[in-house]
């Protein structure tokens, strides 16, 4: 099935989801949807028990970490300026807010086709990061969830476990972010480069 | 003793030593390691046990898989921060005399994983540490020549005078302080006792 | 040291003890806190991130030639093949094409690995057992005659850095094919010893058979794969249905397993051992002779057009999975390695409940984990 009738099924049977297709650049060909995190379980459920899709192994799942963008742009508007209209040169910054997602790649085992990826965003990287958990339907979720969110700080809501899996629980950052900055060390090589 | 005399009586069947020369000829030739494979490492550490690299012959007959019976430490692979207290304290454990072997570049420096934010730069930030061994991974032939190495040391020990041992020492620590988790990484970063920093020696 | 362990299960009479991380069955520093009552065990909590050396992130620091050699280092009996899943990543991700000699190259030596893994994981689930290092022996001592075809090949034992983008780092020479048909040889004797010692052993039987049985819907849902999938009777094998390289021309079949125990397990690796031995024939028989690598496929500076690819491989452990996302520049923006040691470890604790904490041991040495992989 392509992209496009999967699309189609999904608006199909459950109403009222937001499901879009993302294009993928490389010659790899592997486009994927994207799909709304309110409708994210039902969606997971139907591609899991749909008689046509029968996806029902998940093989990967991984989180990727999208920073705020900040766009510096030289901008020329007139302006009046001692009462003299005159046309000046303004820098206007956009920043694009920054969002987490996470990535799930489904195979389906019995019909031996695959892959069909899809995508979830946060709203933003900082106060809401909260995303439903879809351990419940495929159980291969639940240790790459919990890695997600020990190494991202994606919160997965539905989780039966949600831990630290690979550091510490007193470890407080998110190191796969882009923004982590490790701690000072006082050895030899971090001295002599401070 | 005159090296000549000695050789005319070992001819006649009379052999003469020290008693330095005994203990340690003991001593080095029946050093038990801990079973403690981290990582890489301990698959060129199981291979120089088996048939082919026998490291029996050299007297690591049995690997003990309890500290309280084990002499040597082979820290074989990269040490996280999630795991060195547990290498202190299984090292605290172990009975003295006891000795390490730091195998592979992780265990001595980090290696090629140095920039991680879980990786410790080398377990002798926390225990003394006595054989070194380069190598990503080591060859068993090179692991079999460090352990040459240490049986080296141990017949260099003098039982008296300055020079002693630590396990003859009463006042030389045995323990080391375990690192305790932190909310960043491990604190202390390092035992200065055991890890000098040079510039906190010359800060005073 | 965090503990997991609770007074709750003193209070019901049952007893918490804590496996690991240094355990001389653990293979590897993996922990397992173990709830029993009595011999019985209640519930099992993994806990792994001993040997997290945070391989993702130091990948996407790097370029993406710099990163193979620590590829090499993820499932470390195993270097060939996860060299294998990251140069058919990045060649999805550029578009890179692969010369046929090349291919029956990267499946010979793929199946060698395959080879070795599987007599040492026979040989470790046997001494977990208590057989105390002699089936070891026997597999390390084929282990070695594997490891030096690929040293005289790739110049090193274990970390072998042999696969680069669009073919293989040097040619192997009509006598490397030589001496690998020799080993491929006596590799047939060797099986037919050492499934004389084992197969029929009443030991290993009693101890394997029933035990840590993993029913066909939970393997599925809970994504494990490997030979642990097919031994609970799911033909799913990467080199059948995805038919990457040139898997497509060989003639072999894919064994299955009726029960899901731990002794169909062990059954898969003996079996899959003969099969990758007529791999081995075939691919040797037929190797064409051409270049090595694509001499269109840039290395140093590779620069893949912004996308992403996800590619797969059937390595010894299951299905080894690189996903690769490209912003333009010559590192890698999002580097994701998929562990099978890790999603099989998820069943670990439905296989475990109600078995002795003897089978625990045995169950663990079945699924065949490799902790550089589990943690990366």
């Amino acid at each position: 099935m392509t992209l496009e009738e999967i699309k189609g099924r999904l608006e199909t049977h459950i109403p009222g989801c937001q499901v879009s297709i993302v294009i993928n650049g490389s010659p790899s060909a592997q486009h994927s949807l994207l799909i709304d995190r309110q409708h994210a379980p039902e969606i997971a459920r139907f591609l899991r028990q749909d008689s046509e899709l029968q996806l029902d192994f998940c093989s990967n799942v991984t989180a990727v970490d999208w920073p705020d963008h900040e766009k510096t742009e030289k901008i020329k508007t007139k302006k009046i300026v001692d009462g003299v209209e005159k046309e000046v040169e303004e820098t206007r910054k956009t920043i694009t807010p920054g969002y987490l997602e996470a990535v799930y790649h489904l195979f389906s085992v019995c019909k031996k086709e695959g892959p069909l990826i899809v995508r979830i965003h946060t709203p933003n990287r900082a106060e809401d990061v909260t995303l439903p958990s879809l351990t419940p339907v495929w159980r291969s979720a639940e240790f790459q969830e919990r890695e997600a969110f020990d190494l991202f700080g994606i919160v997965f809501e539905g989780h039966p476990d949600l831990r630290r899996i690979l550091m510490w629980e007193g470890f407080t950052d998110h190191p796969m972010r882009k923004d982590y900055v490790p701690p000072p060390e006082d050895d030899l090589e971090s001295l002599a480069v401070r | 003793m005159d090296q000549d005399l000695k050789i005319e009586l070992s001819k006649n069947g009379i052999f003469t030593t020290t008693f330095e020369e005994l203990y340690n000829w003991g001593r080095k030739n029946s050093v038990w390691p801990l079973t403690f494979g981290l990582a890489c490492c301990a698959i060129e550490m199981i291979a120089t046990t088996m048939a082919r690299y026998d490291l029996a012959r050299f007297g690591a007959e049995v690997f003990r898989p309890s500290p309280r019976q084990a002499d040597l430490m082979i820290v074989s692979g990269t040490v996280t921060k999630k795991m060195a207290p547990q290498v202190v304290r299984l090292y605290n454990q172990m009975p003295e005399p006891k000795y390490v072997i730091a195998m592979g570049a992780c265990a001595i420096s980090g290696g090629p994983f140095r920039d991680g934010y879980n990786v410790l730069k080398g377990i002798d930030r926390y225990i003394p540490v006595d054989v070194h061994i380069p190598g990503c991974p080591p060859r068993p032939e090179a692991l079999i020549h460090a352990f040459m190495t240490l049986q080296e040391k141990i017949s260099g020990q003098r039982l008296t005078g300055e020079s002693k041992p630590r396990h003859l020492e009463k006042d030389l620590p045995s323990e080391f302080a375990v690192p305790e988790f932190g909310e960043h990484g491990l604190e202390p970063q390092q035992n200065n006792e055991v890890f000098p920093n040079p510039f906190k020696v010359l800060q005073g | 040291m965090r503990q997991v362990l609770s007074s709750e299960a003193e209070q019901d009479g049952l007893v918490e003890i804590s496996m690991g991380p240094q355990h001389p069955s653990t293979h590897g520093v993996f922990r397992m806190d173990v709830r029993l009552d009595g011999e019985r065990v209640v519930r099992l909590k993994p806990v792994f991130g001993y040997l997290h050396r945070n391989h993702e992130k130091i990948a996407e620091a790097a370029s993406y030639l710099a990163a193979i050699p620590y590829t090499d280092r993820l499932d470390y009996l195993c270097s060939m093949t996860n060299n294998w899943g990251y140069a058919l990543a990045v060649e999805k991700l550029a578009g890179l094409n692969v010369p046929e000699r090349a291919e029956y190259i990267r499946v010979i030596v793929a199946e060698l690995t395959r080879l070795q893994n599987h007599a040492g994981m026979v040989g470790f689930l046997l001494q977990d057992m208590g057989a105390s290092g002699t089936p070891l022996m026997y597999a390390f001592r084929e282990r070695e005659k594997v490891l030096d075809l690929f040293e005289s090949l790739s110049g090193a034992r274990m970390m072998c850095n042999y696969m680069r983008f669009g073919g293989v780092r040097v040619d192997c020479s009509a006598e490397w094919l030589t001496q690998t048909a020799m080993l491929v040889e006596g590799f047939k004797g060797f099986l037919g010893e050492f499934e004389q010692l084992l197969t029929e052993n009443e030991i290993l039987m009693a101890r394997t058979q029933g035990v840590g049985v993993l029913p066909r819907e939970l393997a599925i849902n809970a994504g494990v794969t490997g030979p642990g999938l097919r031994a609970s009777g799911i033909n799913y094998d990467l080199r059948k249905v995805d038919a990457y390289g040139v898997y497509r021309r060989f003639d072999f079949r894919v064994p299955l397993g009726e029960h899901g125990d731990v002794y169909d397990r062990y059954m898969m690796r003996v079996l899959e051992m003969r099969e990758s031995v007529k791999i081995l024939e075939q691919a040797l028989r037929d190797i064409p002779s051409g270049p090595f690598i694509d001499p269109k496929a840039k290395l140093r500076g590779l620069r893949p057009k912004a996308g992403e690819a996800y590619a797969r491989i059937e390595s010894p452990k299951g299905e080894l999975g690189f996903y690769l996302i490209s912003d333009g520049s010559p590192n890698p923006y999002r580097y994701r390695v998929r562990p099978p040691s890790l999603i099989n470890l998820t069943v670990l604790e439905d296989m475990c409940l109600g078995q002795s904490i003897a089978d625990v041991v045995v169950i663990l040495g079945s699924i065949d984990i490799v902790m550089g992989e589990v943690d990366r």
